[in-house]
């Protein structure tokens, strides 16, 4: 019998009330007395000389209030990168200075040049169209072979080249793998791109800055994943606001994906200008400004290779990867394609020798950052594509090759630096089987060729890792953040319990999962229970929501505050019932003593904490709040196996996707519709990137596909219904509730198998077509058959 | 400025708007029906859906003052006179149709107009009809389910959660 609530039941989310009635509380809603609003004036073109900047005739338009353009920022600090990369030969990144506002130069088309703060919105745009700027284009640098060749045009003239870093994981594999792959049976090389992507959340990214003179007090509202992370770089990095100063506050937040946890102008800009103006500012991003100005994803072209021995065993992988950072670093850009990426090259296999060199390069775009998924698609993308392109050219079965490479012992101590602490592998492929009825693909093939179509089925594995950590690994790999998270549970006098956590939720459904734990763990009904996220002022020093860590790292601290609210309150308990602390057990929000009829109720307890009359003074101190800081021993390793069928119009290249199924290893589940939620979500995100997303620049660095008419999001009608099964857990061994996160599982473990599909169909078909890149458009499918 | 007056929700509204202020903005700028939101700038992803005279418009592409003595209805009049869910929006909370909630009132509003036209659509009809509403999170699994469901459809034997 599924459960009807606690841990594991499908708790119908407490927050879908107010969305669904209107009365969300988003960014763009909240609107303040005296409130301005600004006009960013964005750059039109890649790169260029700004010589003169006239500002005369915008000021003299009605309502503006102030102009400002680079030179006012450049007293303050640059937008600052949270992740130091040393590269192979021991040496720092190159890292530039990424200003508020262009100073002197620009660098890539959305840059802002100038910044109109006026009374209204249309004031602002209309002022904004009178500045005149006086630029000399520079080439663009677009192309990121080109960037590193000798003599090219340099993004930043103070650094030595284009090349952020070249980086070597594990540099002391690198003889071994060369060695390895010289000797191997088979090699099998695959060259690929990894399209770059916009990650689109559908709530635009908004920023109102206040700032109030009575108390020398700046208040942000911003669109963010993570309200301490902007109040600690934002405050001590770029505007020198002490952090008591400084109140960030996200409230209900219209979707994330990665790209909005970093630290953009725009945030700065407004709680600058809020002072300067001694009014609020407002900024409400358009969609086409979000496009140059969102940070991008993804953007990897790759060259990969796989070794076999005689008898199929993998035997060495090494890849060569160019990443693109675009025109500045964004908050965690350099670590995406290192840490994220080159940790994960061992996959779900137990391949001996892996290398990994990664070099990241500055061009004239927007800034490439963390995307759903981050490096983990990237990694999952290259092996399970060269393994399905070995299986063919070896004339093998693709799900055989992957089950005789599997690790199968844990922990697993991969090349690449991690260890797995727990998995199944098998069990997560068996599932899929079951599930995607592979017995019945020859009929359904049968059946599309009778129709026309060809068929295909594609298949993958994926591993990844979630709630990176610990925080004095990270601070050794050059992360200058911690990576812990926090939480408080406040028990109140008649034994209601608000919790204040560090993760935020912005549709991962956080005000519904996390009470279903507290409740199975005092027994209480979950609606005595109330989550309280988003705001500094009100939260413990929390590090946020992405890398599927919310519930892995901040539920863990959620726990062990609650264990200590518990420890303190069996004390009280004890008192009342005059027994030993030792001797009383809680159950169904009573505490009673063990082997007797004697109990207390768990309000009776927590009114005496607040109401100390009856009450041990001297043992304990009156009121039930406790605090906990959780620090992982370890990353999760979250594991599953995906299959994907797809049909293919021979006659226009249009693909379809016929049939998904996802089995996932999520470890212990608290809400399975939730978690469900998060893998459809996860799987439309990948096939969208498999078949129809692509952030285009043309090789002027205009960015082509900058709206919703250009840039092909997934719509109801390109995606079917999915089938998904988390039943296979194998729980993490080192977190209090045993979970693993699931909220990037879909985006990592769907492309490989859409283009695995499509390959396969293609080949049915008699088209010796051995890899497309994506997306998968009709005519790049069509131009594919054609050979 | 020109005046405008239209019904929003049942109730009578007016208003001093420019020529080019838009429906959507009107909306939520002027009468603070913040409900309806604004997640493209080219009439694409269908956030801004509300009824205007019972047709589902998106408030985008449609000055204020073009709304002049219309029936206007958006999300904050869709639940029951008792202010419980209507059967789309306890379908889509069932279901779990939604996850950010920024789309959802479009959603909401379209799959309203879809299932007055069409009282039990196909999964393809309403896969077709949700092509002007663009969702990030949900993959439109449990939307399309909610819809279904929501028309009085068995929806039991689809896939999954």
């Amino acid at each position: 019998m599924p459960k009807d609530s606690g841990i594991g039941a499908s708790t119908k989310r407490r927050e879908d009330i107010r969305f669904l009635t209107g009365v969300g509380n988003y960014t763009d809603d909240i609107n303040v007395f005296g409130q301005t609003h600004v006009h960013f004036l964005r750059a039109d073109v890649a790169h260029a000389t700004i010589n003169s900047i006239d500002i005369a005739a915008a000021e003299a338009m009605p309502g503006v209030v102030k102009i400002f353009t680079g030179a006012d920022f450049e007293p303050v600090g640059g937008i600052p990168c949270g992740w130091q990369i040393t590269d192979r030969h021991g040496e720092p990144m190159q890292e530039p200075k990424h200003p508020i506002i262009a100073h002197g130069k620009i660098r890539h088309v959305g840059e802002i040049v100038a910044a109109v703060v006026a009374e209204s919105l249309t004031q602002a745009r209309d002022a904004a169209e009178a500045i005149e700027l006086g630029l000399t284009e520079l080439p663009a640098v677009v192309n990121m072979k080109d960037a590193l060749k000798g003599g090219a045009t340099k993004v930043h003239d103070e650094l030595t080249s284009n090349l952020c870093y070249d980086w070597g994981f594990v540099e002391e594999n690198k003889d071994a793998t060369d060695a390895a792959i010289k000797g191997a049976a088979h090699v099998t090389t695959l060259e690929l791109v990894n399209n770059r992507l916009v990650a689109n959340p559908m709530e635009p990214r908004v920023a109102l800055g206040e700032y109030s003179r009575a108390d020398d007090m700046h208040t942000l509202h911003t669109t963010s994943q993570n309200p301490h992370v902007i109040r600690l770089l934002m405050g001590a990095f770029v505007l020198g606001i002490p952090e008591h100063k400084l109140r960030v506050v996200a409230p209900d937040v219209g979707g994330g994906f990665g790209t909005k946890i970093f630290h953009y102008a725009e945030e700065a800009f407004c709680t600058f200008a809020a002072k300067a103006v001694n009014r609020p500012v407002k900024w409400t991003s358009t969609r086409s400004e979000a496009f140059m100005s969102d940070a991008h994803g993804r953007d990897h072209v790759t060259k990969i290779e796989l070794a076999l021995d005689a008898d199929n065993n993998f035997v060495a992988l090494r890849t060569d990867t160019h990443a693109n950072m675009g025109a500045y670093l964004s908050t965690f850009a350099s670590s995406v394609p290192t840490w994220l990426h080159g940790t994960l090259m061992a996959g779900n296999y137990k391949t001996p020798n892996i290398y990994v060199n990664v070099k990241a390069v500055f061009t004239n775009t927007v800034p490439v950052d963390a995307y759903r998924g981050a490096g983990r698609p990237e990694a999952t993308f290259q092996i399970e594509r060269v393994i399905d392109k070995a299986a063919r050219e070896l004339g093998v079965d693709p799900i055989a090759l992957r089950r005789q490479n599997f690790v199968t012992e844990f922990p697993y101590a991969t090349p690449v630096a991690v260890e797995y602490d727990t998995g199944d592998y098998e069990a997560t492929m068996a599932k899929l089987e079951e599930m995607a009825d592979f017995g019945g693909f020859a009929a359904r093939r049968a059946a599309s060729e009778k129709a026309g179509k060809w068929r295909g089925l594609g298949v993958n594995c994926y591993i990844e890792a979630c709630g990176i950590a610990p925080s004095n690994l990270v601070g050794q790999l050059g992360a200058r953040a911690g990576l812990y998270d926090a939480a408080t549970v406040r028990v109140n006098a008649t034994g209601s319990i608000s919790v204040m956590v560090g993760a935020h939720s912005h549709g991962q459904g956080h005000e519904t999962s996390f009470p279903q734990v507290i409740s199975e763990m005092i027994g209480i009904p979950e609606d005595q229970i109330d989550i309280v996220h988003g705001d500094t002022s009100k939260i413990p020093f929390g590090m946020g929501t992405y890398g599927s860590r919310s519930l892995a790292v901040c539920g863990s601290a959620m726990v062990r505050a609650a264990e200590k609210v518990i420890n303190k309150a069996k004390k009280i308990a004890a008192h009342l019932l005059e027994a030993s602390d030792a001797d009383i057990e809680l159950k169904d929000g009573q505490f009673s003593v063990a082997g007797t009829d004697k109990s207390v109720a768990w309000g009776d307890v927590t009114l005496a904490a607040y109401v100390p009359h009856n009450y041990p003074l001297e043992d304990i101190e009156p009121g039930l709040e406790e605090t906990a800081f959780y620090d992982p021993a370890n990353f999760t390793y979250p594991a599953g196996a995906y299959a994907c069928e797809v049909e293919v119009d021979p006659e226009t290249g249009k693909v379809t996707i016929e049939r998904f199924a996802a089995a996932d290893d999520f470890g212990n589940v608290i809400n399975p519709m939730i978690v469900s939620g998060q893998v459809h979500g996860g799987i439309a995100q990948g096939v969208g990137q498999a078949l129809l997303e692509n952030c285009a620049y043309d090789e002027d660095g205009q960015l082509v596909s900058a709206s919703y008419m250009d840039y092909a999001m997934p719509r109801a009608d390109d995606l079917p219904f999915y089938q998904v099964d988390h039943s296979c857990q194998t729980p993490c061994t080192h977190n209090p509730l045993g979970v693993k996160g699931c909220g990037e599982a879909g985006a990592i473990g769907s492309p490989p198998s859409v283009v695995n599909a499509v390959i396969d169909a293609l080949q049915s078909g008699g088209k010796d077509v051995a890899h497309i890149d994506m997306p998968l458009t009709p005519s790049r499918v069509w131009g594919a058959m054609q050979g | 400025m020109t005046q405008v007056s239209m019904t929003l929700n049942g109730k009578a509204v007016t208003g001093d708007v420019e020529g080019r202020t838009l429906l959507v903005d009107f909306l939520r700028e002027d009468l603070r029906m913040t409900g309806t939101h604004v997640g493209c700038d080219t009439s694409q992803c269908g956030a801004c859906v509300v009824h205007v005279n019972g047709e589902a418009v998106k408030s985008c592409t449609m000055f204020a003052a073009e709304a002049e003595g219309a029936e206007v209805a958006t999300i904050e009049g869709a639940a029951n006179a008792d202010g419980s869910l209507n059967v789309i929006q306890q379908a889509f909370q069932d279901h779990h149709g939604l996850q950010c909630g920024f789309c959802t009132p479009g959603m909401v509003m379209s799959a309203a107009a879809l299932l007055k036209d069409n009282p039990k659509p196909t999964e393809a009809e309403v896969r077709t009809y949700l092509e002007g509403n663009i969702c990030r999170c949900t993959g439109y699994h449990n939307i399309v389910k909610a819809i279904m469901a929501a028309s009085g459809q068995d929806v039991s034997a689809i896939a999954a959660e």
